[in-house]
């Protein structure tokens, strides 16, 4: 309490305006306290009601048909790999392509790029992050789909691999933003280190600079991949949705299904306290804790990296 | 100064003051700087400096902050380069060649001229990995080879009877002490003829600093030695050729115990004494 008003109050003598003081100070601090603790609180109700709709499910359904092949909820079969695989498997491949594209970016908006483009640049960036999905989707069903089955010759376009290339498009602004920031903090005098030693400028990026910022870029693809695995509506509109086991690298170009998707197409019509409806559920809860996995993956990364002092 | 390049006699500009005394004047110069004047975005960092850096010796650039020391290192190793916005002019021959000629290979340059900066900085990885990375990119694969520079650089840096069972432990691992001989013995690594050194003990507590000092006598038989010191005190002990900096300007060159003992300019003297009394 030792902002200048409180003090005029107290040298001019009236208590009461001190105690007002005194009073808003309280219900600030009290209001503050109240919304940091409620958001905990909404997460926390959401993970208890993600547990009340969802567990049973994995009561009524035993482990092994849960974690058999075929998801057929309407004749009672919830394997529910072919989904977990077909989220893992578009996510995986998307980061695949997104992690070289994204760092090579990130590289050259800080290393390599001008001033001037580099203004342009990381704006356009941060934009690209803000596109809707479903206009991703969009885009993903009339430009990317039909370029993968005439180009590949596959039976049709909507598949694993157009879906990935959708969501590596959505994961590069994050893994571009987040790399550059890690690249941005690998210190000046290190760069100059590794030249001091008769390392051009590009053996300085790749064996200097993108070293040193290794755990920051891992932050990134971890958050990147964050971003993929829970993606819903342009999954749904480019990969075909047919919840078949992916088995071989064929099934890369072929459709299938995602976690996400399969919660968002069929939740709209299941019977409320089925089996099914208790299952969907169920998949959030598995995918919830994939999500949380790879945050902690992330966490960890960014732990160790403080741990060890960072890099100065 | 004896010039024993014909075109210097015109670019000196020899005061009295400026001539430094007997003993290195008749070596050839390892270094030689003239009238270099550099501006960075328009303000000057340095005003027609003519300086020579002997072999073999230890060579002490000095003063308060500001005065164009580290810049001027920085030239001689062609740092600056990628630093937008400079403008230099005046000339810095390596054994008698223009190293700012077009088409002069800057890498193969910054392998001969070796540079320890002010915080020890090892890069990612292991003790060994931070000694063979220059040769590495020098493009040296052989083993045995590479496990013969780590011991050398380690011994000459003073630092190898104490990281000889640590060699795969992270180089940040190591005190700051320790880190700064690894980042000298980096350098040596290379087997550069020039060794440049801006503060390397700054950061460091006094017995690190006076190993780090010792290693230094051992090199200057085989190097040309310049360093920015972090103190007159140090500057005095290890000098073999002083050069005072102020504002940009060299004030005052000469051999360190003359220059320590009876400098010729006032503000030398003014700043000298003022450090020490």
């Amino acid at each position: 309490m030792s902002n200048p008003s409180t003090v005029k109050t107290r040298a001019s003598g009236p208590t009461r305006l001190r105690r007002r003081t005194r009073v808003s100070e309280f219900a600030l601090e009290t209001l503050i306290r109240v919304l940091g603790f409620s958001t905990i609180g909404f997460v926390l109700l959401i993970f208890l009601f993600l547990l009340r709709e969802g567990l049973p499910a994995f009561f009524q359904v035993s482990p092994a048909a849960l974690f058999s092949t075929h998801w057929y909820p309407t004749y009672g079969f919830f394997g529910t790999l072919p989904l977990i695989l077909g989220s893992l498997l578009v996510t995986l491949l998307a980061i695949v392509i997104a992690l070289p594209l994204g760092v090579a970016t990130a590289v050259f908006v800080r290393e390599v790029a001008p001033q001037w483009t580099r203004e342009i640049l990381k704006p356009v960036i941060e934009v690209l992050a803000g596109v809707p999905s479903v206009v991703l989707g969009f885009f993903g069903m009339t430009f990317v789909a039909p370029l993968v089955r005439e180009v590949l010759g596959a039976p049709t376009g909507l598949t694993a691999f157009s879906g990935a290339l959708i969501l590596a498009y959505m994961a590069l602004p994050t893994i571009i933003t987040v790399a550059e920031d890690a690249l941005d903090s690998v210190p000046r005098s290190l760069r100059d280190a590794g030249l001091a030693m008769g390392a051009t400028r590009w053996q300085t990026i790749w064996r200097v600079v993108v070293p040193g910022a290794r755990s920051g870029i891992l932050t990134a693809v971890m958050l990147g991949m964050g971003r993929a695995i829970g993606e819903t509506m342009a999954v749904m509109m480019v990969t075909g949705n047919a919840a078949v086991m992916p088995t071989s690298l064929v099934s890369l170009f072929r459709p299938i299904r995602t976690m996400t998707a399969t919660i968002a197409a069929e939740m709209g019509e299941v019977a409320r306290g089925s089996t099914h409806y208790h299952m969907l559920f169920g998949i959030g809860i598995i995918l919830f804790i994939l999500t949380f996995l790879i945050n902690l993956a992330a966490a960890s990364a960014i732990f160790q990296k403080k741990r060890k002092g960072g890099l100065r | 100064m004896v010039a024993p390049n014909s075109t210097q006699g015109a670019v000196e500009r020899t005061a009295a003051h400026r001539t430094p005394a007997s003993s290195y004047a008749g070596r050839e110069p390892k270094i030689r700087i003239e009238g270099v004047s550099y501006w960075y975005s328009r303000r000057q960092m340095l005003n027609g400096v003519t300086l020579s850096v002997p072999d073999r010796a230890v060579t002490v650039l000095f003063g308060p902050a500001g005065g164009g020391k580290t810049t001027l290192m920085r030239l001689v190793n062609r740092l600056n380069d990628l630093v937008e916005d400079t403008q230099m002019t005046g000339r810095i021959l390596l054994d008698g060649e223009d190293i700012y000629t077009p088409g002069t290979d800057v890498t193969g340059l910054r392998r001969r001229v070796g540079m320890v900066f002010a915080l020890p900085l090892p890069l990612p990885g292991t003790v060994r990995e931070n000694v063979v990375y220059g040769p590495r990119l020098a493009g040296e694969r052989n083993t045995s080879r590479l496990s013969e520079i780590v011991e050398r650089s380690l011994t000459q840096a003073a630092l190898w009877t104490e990281v000889r069972d640590r060699l795969d432990a992270p180089a940040l691992s190591l005190s700051g002490g320790q880190q700064q001989r690894l980042c000298i013995a980096r350098s040596l690594a290379l087997e550069p003829e020039i060794l440049l050194l801006d503060e390397p003990t700054s950061g460091l507590d006094p017995i690190s600093t006076a190993k780090v000092e010792e290693s230094l006598y051992a090199l200057k038989k085989d190097y040309a030695v310049v360093i920015v010191p972090h103190s007159v005190q140090q500057a005095a002990r290890i000098a073999d050729v002083a050069a005072f900096f102020l504002a940009g300007e060299l004030v005052e060159w000469g051999e360190g115990p003359e220059v320590f003992t009876a400098p010729k300019v006032k503000q030398t003297e003014d700043y000298i004494t003022g450090r020490f009394g």
